[in-house]
């Protein structure tokens, strides 16, 4: 085991890797905004692409360390903007300060978007494959259907729910109507910032490369690998896909509030199959199980599109084309072929087979 | 009255998502791929359909026609140049590239046919609704026409796959590829007429949406697909009769749920439909219980 | 497994070179001080008398479901920026369209955009859910707006089932809001006698139907009438309404109204039509448009009744002219998006007229002169959508509906 001896492991200095790319990406991004050097374009994307990359990478948690298709994450999201709008504005007096506000507000948008997390988890656990896919975007729609119907005032007396009208919530006078149906809420106080969502991209990708490197972790992994082997030696199968589902939810409901929080208007239909199908792509474009991947690729997909206003009509064809490019060009056995023969010139000492070397893990 | 009418609606809707679904099933049957570029090769289907009428002048016949044919070969050169090169490649892979191609054809679509909306005729106006008990229940022309559609359809699978050498061919490589390339079938054309029969049916069932629901856009088959896979998988992904049930099920469901629970909440129920039997059933209605080998 | 590790790394390492390329490259582009790239709509016409121009924003979704509303929005405007600009007068303007694709996000972008493009007034945004979030984005900025179609109370702020949503000074409307729209058809057809028992079948997943159906139910008990069946239906699902259809039927409605758009509202009709009732229809601006639809059978829209600001079938020298005009470039006939959007442009012409703003001064330094002149008490407007169309500081415009019913095929005043 000559790799042991030698210092940090292979994988700590991977995340620290991501550690550092994500710190220095945000220093350099707040002195060119302090300075004036962004367009109003780019600033305004930066609590956005925050927010994607958090959805990114706690998608891959499901996807890449669980190993299973998710198809309704935006369900998520959705669960936790909406909870995170409505806390925010039951607490506009009581916490008046906009930080502690939102922070609040986003541990309350992932407490609620966990428990959903939970509850959608345990039938969805029993299935697998295909059909757990296509359960979970029976959720996701499920969810956007439900939002869609809910109304959520708040007046002296406290919060009123229901799921027919506004008329329907009864508020006294003076009561404002906080989730106005598919009109969806109006009048949010914008509270989103950079700096949280920095904050909030750290705390992903901690809790996350963590959760990796742990026994958890490690056991998720096996379970993704081979199920019946897991099985057969003792892993709670069941357990260990549940916890990456809920934590999974409970990032996606945090990031869902920082989304949510940083526009006036916010309206259930955003959070559709699409959003999730957007997210995916982010997921496997990075490279499933990458977090650095998934960090990279959510920027670059997100600041994509618009960089590429300048060819409206065919934007989205573009980007439909790159698609289906990457996907071909990284399969095609030949081009894969001349990759390995030309990382390999790279390499002084011969690779390791991947058993061999520190616990199997995969690259950060 | 409501009662039956409601129910000939639903069994008409349904037998629209179950001609889709049947184009989801067999291909994932064999190529173990989710097509999810197979809800827009329909608007492809609509819209050469519309065209041939329209700007053509074509009897609707052969419009029918046209846009089968065109839908097939579509469906062809999509899995020649995009399906066919990641065979080997991991699942999600191939899913994104269904997405790649579903967002291409719809954009392309856009390109060409612009975004307002088109008002496709109703190629069945001449044969006339049928009106029962004086005008109460009216079943429409369309409908007939659909549900008989889908009977010959699933009566024409049934003996292709199980009497012809091509659909038994098709049955074989969906079980397992490996043998089936032992025993001498060509894997890849047995893929590639699949894909084909299953974007004929697309075009047939685009005919058939657009003549129930007059509106044609870039984006009229994006959610008949979605509804239509989650039929296939309801029904059991992979079985042709399956597919049949699940699709006349979600249909049915469908228009229950907006007609008695509520028009508000009807997409939600039928989704939690689909949760509740796979529950029961985690393989879909018919389909089959999958057991591991370790 | 171990060769789809090995295939998964390749990848990895192949999209992390493109995507940090892409990065880079993405970002260099738009780190550049002001973006140069404008937009596929074509600028103004040249003048010859070379005139500073006013940079008009246009913000509306040119591609996905609703391109319809955008594209039409954003030809009207052109129209009318063509007109002026061919006058040679003192006051030129280039007209600046991005797409936002009906999405709250991407208008934001679309807007962000455009301020890196020196925009300085905003025609937009078209549709009313990505104008709420943008017209808190042009409030703060200080940026003048008029949107042509986003017709929400939500966009100009203000109470509203007591929401929180203070008034956004800087935003005025060229169309009906939701609610005026809804107490209004409510109390034409009180007035008109169009009907007694009244089914009403609504989106209820979209803003503007909604709001219209709630105004239209509140005036509606005040009044009398009797809504005998409500039914509704959703983006996803509004393609197949027998079971709505079949309820207003059942509970014998005389006049069904519809707040809705016209792509739902044909198919509305044909099921009507295969069912075998043929009840009074009612609808709103949104109806607008159904005989332009590609082989729609208008036989089926006979007898519609809708309140519009536009008739595209008027004989007025301005409509004509603008009516041919839009023909030969665009080849559709104009619905009343287009129109409003023409209107908006020669509105803010007046007010820059009015205030004496030149095209040197910076979005928030004209901003509070255009907000006197449009709220001034003398300034009324005469266009396509309406006569002696005035201002309120509430945003909210004051014109007159037209009732038109269709009649063999065209809109004729009621």
């Amino acid at each position: 085991m000559a790799g042991r001896s030698r210092g940090l492991s292979r994988t700590t200095v991977s995340n620290l890797v991501t550690y550092a790319l994500v710190v220095i990406a945000f220093v350099v991004v707040q002195a060119m905004v302090s300075n004036r050097m962004l367009t109003y374009s780019l600033q305004g994307q930066l609590v956005p692409i925050c927010a994607y990359i958090v959805m990114a990478v706690s998608l891959n948690l499901v996807v890449g360390l669980s190993g299973e298709l998710s198809l309704g994450h935006a369900g998520f999201m959705s669960v936790g903007a909406f909870t995170g709008i409505v806390v925010a504005a039951s607490l506009a007096d009581a916490i008046p300060n906009p930080v502690l506000r939102l922070i609040v507000a986003m541990l309350f948008g992932g407490g609620f978007a966990a428990i959903a997390g939970f509850l959608i988890g345990i039938p969805v656990m029993r299935l697998h494959g295909d059909y757990l896919a296509i359960v979970t975007l029976a959720f996701g729609e499920i969810i956007k259907n439900l939002l869609n119907n809910l109304y959520v005032g708040i007046d002296d007396a406290g919060v009123h729910f229901s799921f027919s009208s506004a008329e329907a919530l009864g508020m006294a006078q003076g009561g404002k109507v906080v989730i106005n149906g598919p009109q969806g809420a109006v009048g949010i106080t914008k509270l989103s910032t950079f700096v949280i969502g920095f904050v909030l991209v750290l705390l992903a990708v901690f809790v996350v490369l963590n959760l990796k490197g742990s026994r958890s972790g490690r056991a998720i992994m096996a379970v993704r690998d081979n199920r019946i082997a897991a099985e057969s030696v003792g892993i709670n199968t069941t357990k260990y896909r549940l916890m990456a589902f809920v934590l999974s939810a409970a990032l996606a409901g945090m990031a869902g509030v920082l989304y949510g929080m940083n526009y006036s208007s916010i309206v259930p239909k955003k959070f559709d199959f699409n959003t999730s199908i957007l997210i995916l792509v982010f997921v496997v474009l990075g490279g499933m199980g990458s977090i650095r991947g998934s960090i990279i690729s959510a920027t670059v997909l997100t600041i994509l599109p618009e960089a590429l206003r300048a060819v409206n009509d065919y934007r989205m064809l573009l980007y439909a084309i790159v698609l289906i490019l990457v996907m071909l060009v990284t399969n095609n056995p030949t081009l894969k072929q001349l990759w390995r023969r030309i990382k390999g010139s790279f390499r002084r000492t011969p690779k390791e087979p991947a058993v061999a070397s520190e616990g199997g893990d995969v690259d950060a | 009255m409501g009662f039956v009418s409601n129910l000939v609606n639903g069994i008409s809707l349904g037998a629209v998502y179950a001609i889709i679904a049947l184009g989801y099933t067999m291909v994932y049957g064999i190529a173990k791929m989710l097509n999810f570029a197979h809800g827009d090769i329909i608007m492809v289907g609509g819209y050469l359909c519309f065209c041939s009428i329209s700007y053509l002048g074509l009897n609707p016949f052969v419009s029918v026609l046209v846009s089968i044919v065109g839908c097939t070969v579509l469906g062809i050169v999509i899995e020649r140049l995009a399906y066919k090169p990641l065979r080997e490649a991991p699942s999600l892979d191939v899913l994104i590239t269904a997405i790649g191609v579903s967002y291409l054809l719809q954009n392309t679509a856009l390109l060409i046919w612009g975004s307002n909306p088109k008002s496709f005729p109703n190629l069945f106006k001449s044969l006339g609704n049928i009106r029962l008990f004086d005008g109460q229940l009216v079943i429409s022309s369309t409908a007939i026409v659909t549900i008989a559609t889908n009977i010959v359809i699933m009566l024409a699978l049934t003996w292709f796959t199980s009497k012809t050498r091509m659909g038994k061919a098709m049955r074989a490589c969906s079980e397992d590829k490996g043998a089936a390339q032992l025993m001498g079938i060509n894997v890849n054309s047995t893929i590639s007429l699949t894909f084909a029969i299953g974007s004929g049916l697309a075009a047939v069932a685009g005919v058939l949406l657009c003549s129930a629901y007059p509106t044609l856009m870039p984006t009229t088959g994006s959610m008949p697909g979605i509804k239509a896979f989650v039929a296939a998988v309801l029904g059991g992904i992979g079985s042709i009769p399956g597919a049949m049930v699940g699709g006349i099920l979600l249909g049915v469901a469908e228009i229950f749920a907006k007609a008695y629970i509520g028009t508000q909440f009807s997409d939600a129920i039928v989704f939690a439909l689909l949760i509740v039997v796979l529950l029961i059933k985690p393989t879909g209605i018919l389909g089959k219980p999958i057991s591991e080998k370790v | 497994m171990a060769s789809m590790l090995n295939g998964n790394m390749s990848r990895r390492y192949f999209v992390k070179v493109l995507g940090a390329a892409g990065a880079i490259g993405a970002t260099g582009a738009l780190a550049a001080c002001g973006s140069s790239s404008s937009s596929s709509s074509s600028t103004g016409s040249d003048s010859g008398s070379g005139a500073a121009k006013f940079k008009l924003g246009h913000i509306g979704p040119l591609t996905g479901a609703a391109a319809i509303y955008g594209n039409a929005t954003q030809n009207g405007a052109q129209i009318a920026v063509d007109e002026i600009n061919a006058e040679g007068g003192d006051i030129q303007f280039d007209l600046i369209s991005e797409d936002d694709e009906h999405d709250p996000e991407k208008s934001v972008n679309a807007y962000h955009n455009l301020m890196d493009q020196g925009m300085q007034i905003l025609v937009g945004t078209t549709t009313t859910t990505p104008c709420v979030a943008v017209s808190t984005e042009t409030n703060n900025d200080r940026v003048f707006e008029l949107t042509p179609s986003a017709s929400s109370v939500n966009v100009i702020g203000g109470e509203d089932i007591g929401a929180d949503n203070p008034r956004k000074d800087n935003v005025f409307q060229m169309c009906f809001t939701d609610p005026n729209q809804g107490t209004a058809s409510a109390k034409y057809i009180s007035e008109q006698q169009l009907g007694s028992k009244i089914a009403i079948i609504y989106n209820n997943a979209d803003a503007y139907s909604t709001g219209i159906y709630n105004k239209f139910t509140d005036e509606a008990k005040d009044l009398g009438l009797e809504i005998v069946s409500t039914s509704t239906f959703t983006d996803d699902s509004a393609t197949d309404f027998s079971v709505q259809v079949g309820d207003a039927k059942s509970s014998g409605a005389d006049l069904v109204f519809l707040p809705i758009y016209y792509q739902p509202a044909s198919l509305i009709l044909t099921e009507a039509n295969k069912q075998g009732f043929a009840p009074k229809f009612f609808g709103v601006d949104g109806m607008d448009g159904i005989l332009t639809v590609e082989g729609f059978d208008t036989s089926l829209a006979e007898g519609v009744m809708l309140l519009t600001p536009f008739n595209a079938d008027a004989d007025d020298d301005l409509t004509k002219s603008f009516v041919s005009k839009y023909k030969d470039q665009y080849g559709d006939t104009p619905n009343q998006f287009a129109a409003d959007a023409y209107d908006c442009v020669y509105v803010i012409k007046e007010l820059i007229e009015n205030s004496g703003v030149t095209a040197d001064q910076a979005a928030a330094d004209m901003c509070d002169a255009l907000i006197a002149a449009i709220t001034d008490s003398g300034y009324s407007h005469d266009g396509l959508t309406g006569e002696g169309m005035t201002w309120k500081d509430t945003g909210e415009v004051s014109k007159d509906p037209k009732g038109m019913i269709i009649e063999n095929g065209a809109y004729v005043g009621m």
